[in-house]
């Protein structure tokens, strides 16, 4: 039976994290020595905890399956990271920090947590000038923010529109330092394939050589996953595509308790999908809303070219419908609009998946220079890829699917239920609740790896009763030969459908029926379509080539099954919510204007959903007290 | 729109590869390179046979994990984009493209259009990182840096680390990649106090490592997806000229030799 123990500290808000971290126990210098810890992941989490741990003098064995760790999927984010600075004496502060990502969360977070987020918040801004950043800076060379996503106050800070590219490889370069100094075996090309449980505690992890084929175990001390999220589970999303949910499924089928998954972030602002061959959406920096306006034809036989129609016959969606917060509403709430102006038969360009965004207003007030240097690369990018030049025509935006708030359960110490196997960065579920705001994966992914675990982990090397054990134990061989039988089953099905074309036909049915918006019976048909799939992917997948070699193709096989699994366990989740919140939209539940509505009364809990073999999963509940900010509805009207 | 395409194809690093043509058709103007061989590789698939195997990830031109050289040109044929950023409308329909690995020394090829960059990471930990522990730095303000000089750090640091300039001088030097980063961290007042060692230790790692030096071509400028201009080049030789006066021992800016770390 799963335990969930959130070990919040009590006390005032304030001062729980400086209190937790004078009573947690420390590890010795020279104990650290002898220490070792698996970190799987080298994006922002993974990179900045990986180096810190090296330096804090433990031995550190980094996994990832890019060539290079600087590849993390953290080098795409754009726009920036937040931080409770108050450069700017616009009002800002922790507190304000704090509140704004509570509420824009839908108040599915944990207090405490969040809290925690906001204060190291402004350390790592000054960490990251240590290591050279080159942040936006103003003329006077004091450091620039700007205001990004749902919230009133300017504390993003940024470098261009490539902040996850320099925060990743700052990270990176402190990972090279460690790398050098010895501290840290760097293992790029593996990818995990198993965990290593001895006792109950997490001691290893099995892992394939991707250029090699070499199926080996690694132990340790204690392990830590930071893989990041699942949004590939719909095939088209935002992310890499090497991105995917196989580290923490695994870890889920060995008792990790899995928190929401069904709170899924999907983005307002990609550009629309093209056609049947489509790898991926890209996704069009959310600052674009700071200038550019929504709309769509007030009427859906409206067939005119948009600079046609006047502004008479133009629906500004969000300015109408949120008039407060307008075109920089936050995500969840500017996809849903989009996406019911595209039910109703609005939306524009191919297959009407689409709305404009339109710059043509501002660049008649402010120049067309003045958007071209704000947003140059933006509009570059679109015209590759479209052809249009959205200087001339506005520009088509569509949803997609983009970041996962849900991930493995953890509690204060980002420690999942099974001893010893920490979660960092978007592969746990811990501060976003059921929606995450612009900039702030960044700032989560940093907090994690810099600040919060090499701390709480060292409380749980200290005291945790670990015995040395040999790479050749009995758990790690039968995790190898679980490994083993399961490469070789890919292998020998020796079917006629490609994984691309499961994995393509699961993300449909995800998008249609646990995409933007649910309801029981859409849910209900998947959760029935989804074994079938599965069923016929062990039946007829082809995987070409052998285990023993450089073998994309199984790598990706490989994941997808693991997709056709986790699938299940995301609609049984938004299954059982019966409220809107954040991510979530049951239809079901809204109020006469298509507003969400949350039920706090049955609903202000963590779903954390327990493994069982070949049974519906245990659903596990976390209470959320909210003693600090009392909830209320979540209104940007 | 339908091509025909020239593939390198190898099965591992000592084995013999060559060119084998592939047919594509049913290319769409709107579909990206990569878009377009992912089409190639199903149908290889649906004949049984082994898809070419090639390095991609985020696809929108900041991993810098593609890497092709496309009719000869690493990142084909337009300016400042990466592999994955190039659509098949600037193609004409019916040509003939020829795809092949990034080609150098230090790069072996590991299978069909992959190759080994490691190299690049192992000159990064030879030094191009600042020595700072976590926690405890001074508030992001205190040190002031001027709007143009975080700029040109900037500029420096967009490097996406794919290795086209490589690809693209027939010396197989790493010199721009090398530039990139000394110069990024030579600009900010955080990365003077090793400056010296830095620019040392880099080239002396990229030496080791099989890359050539620099022949003053400019290929790597002109094939850069981030468009980095080779006058960081002429900042790390200005570097290493000051290194090297630095570490002579002739009066200096009273630098602590690199702290070891026990």
């Amino acid at each position: 039976m799963t335990r969930l123990d959130s070990k919040i500290p009590s006390g005032p808000l304030e001062s729980k994290w400086d209190r937790h971290r004078f009573s947690e126990k420390l590890v010795s210098p020279n104990n650290k020595r002898k220490l070792s810890v698996i970190v799987v992941g080298t994006g922002l989490a993974g990179a900045s905890a990986a180096s810190t741990l090296g330096q804090l003098g433990y031995h550190v064995e980094c996994f990832c399956f890019h060539d290079s760790p600087r590849r993390a999927h953290s080098i795409a984010a754009q726009g920036g990271i937040n931080a409770a600075k108050n450069y700017q004496d616009d009002g800002d502060s922790v507190g304000r920090l704090f509140y704004d990502t509570i509420k824009g969360g839908d108040f599915r977070s944990r207090e405490a947590n969040v809290y925690r987020l906001a204060q190291v918040s402004t350390q790592i801004i000054d960490q990251c000038v240590a290591l050279g950043i080159p942040f936006a800076r103003e003329y006077g060379g004091q450091l620039a923010n700007r205001s990004f996503g749902g919230v009133q106050v300017s504390r993003t800070f940024y470098c261009r529109g490539q902040t996850g590219q320099q925060l990743l490889l700052g990270a990176y370069s402190a990972l090279c330092w460690q790398i050098e100094r010895g501290q840290v075996t760097m293992h790029p090309r593996t990818e995990l394939l198993d965990l290593i449980l001895v006792d109950g505690q997490a001691r290893g992890i099995v892992s394939r050589d991707l250029v090699t084929g070499r199926i080996s175990a690694h132990t340790a001390h204690a392990v830590v996953l930071a893989t990041g999220g699942y949004s590939n589970v719909y095939y088209l999303s935002t992310n890499a595509n090497g991105c995917n949910v196989t580290a923490t499924y695994r870890a889920w089928k060995h008792g990790a308790a899995f928190a929401n998954p069904c709170f899924t972030q999907i983005h307002p602002t990609a550009i629309p999908p093209g056609g049947a061959h489509q790898a991926k959406l890209t996704l069009m920096s959310e600052s674009l809303r700071n200038d550019g306006r929504l709309w769509v034809p007030k009427v859906s036989s409206d067939h005119r070219l948009p600079g046609d129609i006047p502004s008479i016959d133009r629906d500004y969606f969000l300015e109408r419908r949120y008039p407060r917060f307008g075109n920089l509403a936050p995500r969840d709430i500017a996809s849903r609009a989009v996406k019911v102006v595209c039910d109703e038969g609005r939306g524009v360009g191919p297959g009407g998946q689409g709305v404009y965004l339109d710059f043509s207003e501002v660049i008649e007030q402010q120049g067309l220079e003045v958007v071209r240097e704000r947003y140059g690369n933006l509009f570059d990018m679109y015209h590759r890829i479209t052809g249009e030049d959205a200087y001339q025509v506005p520009m088509r935006i569509y949803p997609a699917p983009h970041y996962t708030m849900g991930g493995l359960w953890v509690d204060y110490n980002l420690m999942s239920t099974v001893p010893g196997l920490f979660v960092i960065g978007e592969a746990n579920f811990a501060d976003h609740g059921a929606n995450r705001l612009g900039a702030s994966s960044l700032m989560q992914g940093l907090a994690d790896g810099y600040f919060i675990l090499p701390y709480t982990i060292g409380h749980y090397l200290a005291t945790a009763k670990l015995l040395s054990i040999p790479d050749d134990h009995v758990e790690a061989r039968e995790a190898i030969q679980r490994v083993e039988t399961r490469v070789n089953r890919l292998l020998t099905v020796k079917g006629r459908r490609t994984a691309a074309m499961f994995h393509r036909e699961l993300g449909t049915l995800l998008w249609n029926h646990c995409g933007m918006s649910r309801n029981e019976g859409g849910l209900t048909s998947a959760l029935q379509s989804i074994p079938k799939l599965r069923e016929e992917f062990w039946r007829d997948v082809m995987v070409p080539g052998s285990g023993s070699s450089f073998n994309q193709e199984l790598e990706y096989a490989g994941r997808v099954a693991d997709y056709l699994e986790f699938a299940e366990l995301l609609c049984h989740d938004a299954l059982h919510r019966h409220e809107s919140c954040g991510a979530h939209f049951r239809e079901e539940y809204q109020t006469e204007d298509g507003e969400p509505r949350r039920d706090d009364g049955r609903f202000a809990y963590v779903a954390a959903w327990q493994y069982r073999d070949g049974a519906v999963p245990v659903l596990h509940k976390e209470p959320l007290a909210f003693e600090f900010v009392p909830p209320t509805m979540r209104s940007y009207q | 729109m339908k091509f025909t395409l020239n593939i390198w194809r190898q099965n591992g690093p000592d084995e013999r590869g060559r060119l084998i043509t592939y047919e594509a058709p049913d290319v769409s103007p709107g579909m990206s390179f990569l878009e377009m061989l992912d089409g190639v590789n199903q149908r290889l698939l649906g004949n049984g046979e082994e898809p070419v195997a090639f390095e991609q990830d985020c696809r929108e031109g900041i991993c810098g994990s593609c890497s092709l050289v496309i009719n000869g040109i690493p990142h084909g044929p337009d300016q400042g984009i990466t592999t994955c950023q190039l659509y098949m409308r600037r193609f004409s329909d019916g040509a003939s493209i020829t795809i092949e690995p990034w080609r150098a020394k230090a790069f072996p090829i590991l299978k069909d259009l992959v190759v080994d960059r490691s190299a690049l990471d192992r000159i990064m930990q030879a030094g191009g990182y600042i020595s700072v522990n976590t926690g405890g730095a001074v508030d992001g303000n205190v040190i002031l840096i001027g709007k143009d000089q975080a700029e040109t750090a900037m500029d420096a640091a967009s490097c996406i680390g794919c290795g086209a300039c490589v690809a693209a001088c027939k010396n197989a030097s790493a010199m721009l990649y090398v530039a990139a980063k000394v110069s990024h961290l030579a600009t900010l007042p955080q990365g003077r106090p090793e400056r010296a060692r830095r620019v040392s230790a880099m080239l002396e790692a990229m030496d080791r490592e099989g890359f050539g030096s620099c022949g003053n071509q400019y290929e790597c400028e002109a094939v850069c997806p981030k468009n980095i201009s080779t006058r960081f080049i002429a900042n790390l030789n200005h570097e290493y000229l000051r290194a090297g006066i630095v570490e002579s021992g002739l009066p200096s800016e009273p630098e602590s030799p690199h702290a070891e770390s026990s």
